[in-house]
């Protein structure tokens, strides 16, 4: 039975949503040096730990899929990653913004931060290219996983790389700004990573969800219209599930 | 256990169930049969059937999604190690790199099988390439470029010989040579692939009939009559 | 039924592949003259006669891993055509042996290109004397190609049997390249100073000797999964 909980999970998520807002928004105090803009910081910094760990996930998924050769690994691990691309993206957004508000420019080389990220996710892009250049199901998943676990483990090692690199002598980061934060900042902080954990994860379950619900359909209609062994495969980017089974 | 695993244990092939699927496809589906040593498997049946899926498992290319597959007593794919340099395979290509000599291609695939050096030659001997060992590949004929690729087949003495089309756009001067080394009087256990059911069924002792992926036909060659024979490609 | 030892694997398909080279110039050749018209490029694109310090490191270290690209793409070309993986993965050789010819072709490969990459840039656009910098450079370029070579062995593997391999095999590796370009060009940086200063900070040999053992390990672990179907 697929969906197990998700009701229960997506009203958990929206109430912290919106509870994290709300302390955002009007409980939290204003920042001395930056004023208004501070708050993005909320949204920003969880998304980009929510999004790294999302990664680094999904390349743990990868190691349970080459290992037992399970396809519903793979496809957890593929949504994990479309997710994390999602988040990233709004990553690079926020902190784009941020770096406007603080510093007067769209883009700062001197953040350690943004710039890892931008390497990762010019890595992770290539992903759904990869999968799509791949005819052959079980080989795309196979080297999907093997892509997934080495930008897995290349996630940590270049933000490391990233911050020892020459220009961060003197870095300017997200986190001397708002260091030491204050009891309501800090209260609203974690309020809004766990909001975005929750999040992270009603999105990833609701979308393997829809895939499972998508494949039983069409191996349905497939046993109805004695069809499936003929019809041409389409070339697809995303995990093929038999449909057959009905475990999560 | 006991007898019935003593017997497994001789048999050159026991399939039981071997599917292999491509995405939602099939493409073997329940492949069910057992070969002793020493016989000939003529494998019949149109194109995409799965003749060539059935071989490149048996090679221990493709692992089997279902079933059960025993290759010279051995199960893949957990022991396609101590099966692997048992088994020859000619393939549609010929596996060596165009730009290399024979020798050269041969001397690779000798290391690659811890085979001496002097078998190299002593099999370029056999199928008379000797003489343009030395020339690149990509210079010589397709019928002295198929024996390059029995040579690399044969260089490490495999018990089980899988022969996709071994005659194809070869003329039958080259075939006789030939028939030697690959043929029933060879003396191996062999699965043979071929699109000329007249000639493969004379060679076979077994013959499997697929169609899209399924077995069609299963059984010794004077069981095939001639409808029957159109029917495996029906 | 005999196992063949996996170096001397190693070195059969290291010898075959460079045989290949020698009698068909796909990649070298295309190698150094890109690696020459990038520095005419450079001059024509920054407007400069002569550069030193982080600037000659960076556009030296930029031009040399794109140079590299052009290898990775090339390496395993011969293999999926012809079917050399089917032949190698018929035989009961280790299959990371396949991996270890790969690095070592493409640490061939680098080291010939650098060959004639060093002088033309020293020639063309390095300012200071390059042989004051070479003691130094030489551990640059050795971790450095090590670098790329192992992370090509991987990628070019990953790539080459899909239907965009040619655009693949460049996007893939060009991230996991970078903190290799940090590490090397600024270990380089100092050695190109002019008037030449000493000192190298030992924390990049040290990072970048790490990095190249962590991506070694991790194709290592990998590579089974590439090849075998």
């Amino acid at each position: 039975m697929y969906g197990k909980g998700l009701r229960a999970l997506s009203l958990t998520t929206a109430l912290a949503v919106a509870l994290t807002l709300a302390a955002a928004l009007y409980w939290a105090p204003n920042d001395a040096y930056l004023g208004f803009l501070q708050k993005i910081f909320y949204v920003h910094v969880p998304l980009a730990i929510i999004t790294l760990c999302g990664f680094v996930a999904a390349g743990l998924m990868a190691i349970a899929h080459l290992r037992t050769g399970d396809s519903r690994w793979d496809v957890r691990s593929y949504v994990a990653i479309h997710i994390s691309l999602i988040f990233g993206v709004a990553v690079l957004i926020t902190g784009s913004i941020w770096a406007r508000g603080a510093w007067g420019h769209w883009w700062v080389w001197d953040d350690p931060t943004l710039v890892s990220f931008l390497l990762v996710m010019l890595l992770y892009a290539t992903y759904q290219p990869l999968r799509f250049a791949i005819d052959d199901p079980e080989r795309q998943a196979r080297y999907a996983s093997v892509f997934a676990v080495t930008a897995g483990v290349f996630v940590p090692v270049c933000f490391a790389v990233v911050r020892l690199g020459p220009s961060y002598v003197h870095p300017r980061t997200l986190d001397n700004v708002n260091s030491n934060l204050p009891g309501r900042m800090q209260v609203v902080f974690y309020l809004a990573l766990v909001s975005m954990t929750l999040l992270w994860v009603t999105l990833w379950r609701f979308e393997i969800t829809a895939k499972h619900v998508a494949a039983q359909l069409r191996a349905l209609r497939g046993l109805l219209t004695e069809q499936a062994d003929d019809a041409p495969a389409r070339r697809s980017a995303a995990p093929t599930l038999t449909g057959v089974g009905s475990e999560t | 256990m006991g007898v019935a695993a003593e017997s497994q244990r001789e048999r050159a092939l026991a399939l039981d169930g071997l599917t292999r699927r491509y995405g939602e496809r099939t493409a073997l589906a329940e492949v069910t049969l057992t070969l002793e040593p020493g016989l000939t498997l003529a494998v019949l049946g149109p194109n995409g059937a799965g003749k060539t899926t059935l071989l490149r498992v048996l090679a221990t290319l493709l692992r089997p999604h279902a079933g059960k597959v025993a290759v010279l007593g051995h199960r893949l794919p957990a022991e396609s190690w101590a099966v692997r340099g048992r088994i020859g395979l000619l393939a549609h290509e010929p596996l060596l790199y165009r730009e290399l000599t024979a020798r050269e291609n041969l001397r690779l695939h000798a290391t690659l099988h811890a085979v001496p050096r002097a078998r190299v030659a002593q099999l370029l001997d056999a199928v008379g390439l000797a003489r343009r060992a030395d020339e690149p590949l990509r210079t010589l004929s397709r019928g002295l470029v198929q024996r390059a690729a029995i040579c690399r087949m044969l260089l490490a003495d495999p018990d089980l010989l899988l022969l996709d089309e071994p005659y194809a756009n070869l003329d039958p001067g080259v075939q006789a040579a030939l028939t030697p080394l690959i043929g029933a009087g060879a003396g191996k256990t062999r699965v043979l692939v071929s699109h000329d059911p007249a000639g493969a069924l004379r060679e076979a002792d077994l013959v499997l009939g697929l169609s899209r992926g399924r077995v069609s036909f299963l059984g010794s060659p004077s069981e095939l009559d001639d409808a029957a024979l159109r029917g495996l490609y029906a | 039924m005999r196992r063949p030892r996996t170096l001397a694997v190693v070195a059969a398909l290291l010898r075959a592949q460079l045989r290949l080279e020698l009698r068909t110039f796909e990649a070298l050749p295309a190698m150094c003259l890109f690696v020459v018209t990038a520095f005419v490029l450079f001059h024509f694109g920054l407007n400069v006669d002569a550069l030193s310090g982080n600037l000659a490191s960076g556009v030296l270290w930029v031009t040399l891993l794109l140079a590299a690209l052009l290898a990775i793409n090339r390496i395993y070309v011969a293999d999926a055509e012809q079917g050399g993986f089917d032949a190698f993965l018929l035989s009961p050789a280790e299959r990371v042996a396949l991996l270890g010819a790969k690095t070592a072709v493409l640490l061939v490969y680098l080291a010939v290109l650098e060959l004639i990459a060093l002088p033309a840039f020293a020639i063309l656009l390095l300012e200071p004397s390059l042989w004051q910098a070479l003691p130094g450079m030489l551990g640059a370029l050795a971790l450095g190609d090590l670098g790329v070579a192992v992370i090509g062995a991987l990628v070019g593997a990953l790539a080459v049997r899909t239907q965009a391999r040619d655009l693949l095999g460049p996007l893939i590796s060009l991230p996991l390249l970078v903190p290799v370009l940090i590490c090397a060009a600024s270990w380089s940086a100092p050695l190109f100073d002019y008037p030449h200063a000493a000192g190298v900070a030992v924390r990049w040999p040290a990072i970048l000797a790490l990095y190249d053992a962590l991506f070694g390990l991790i194709a290592f672990a990998l590579f089974d999964f590439l090849v075998e179907d």
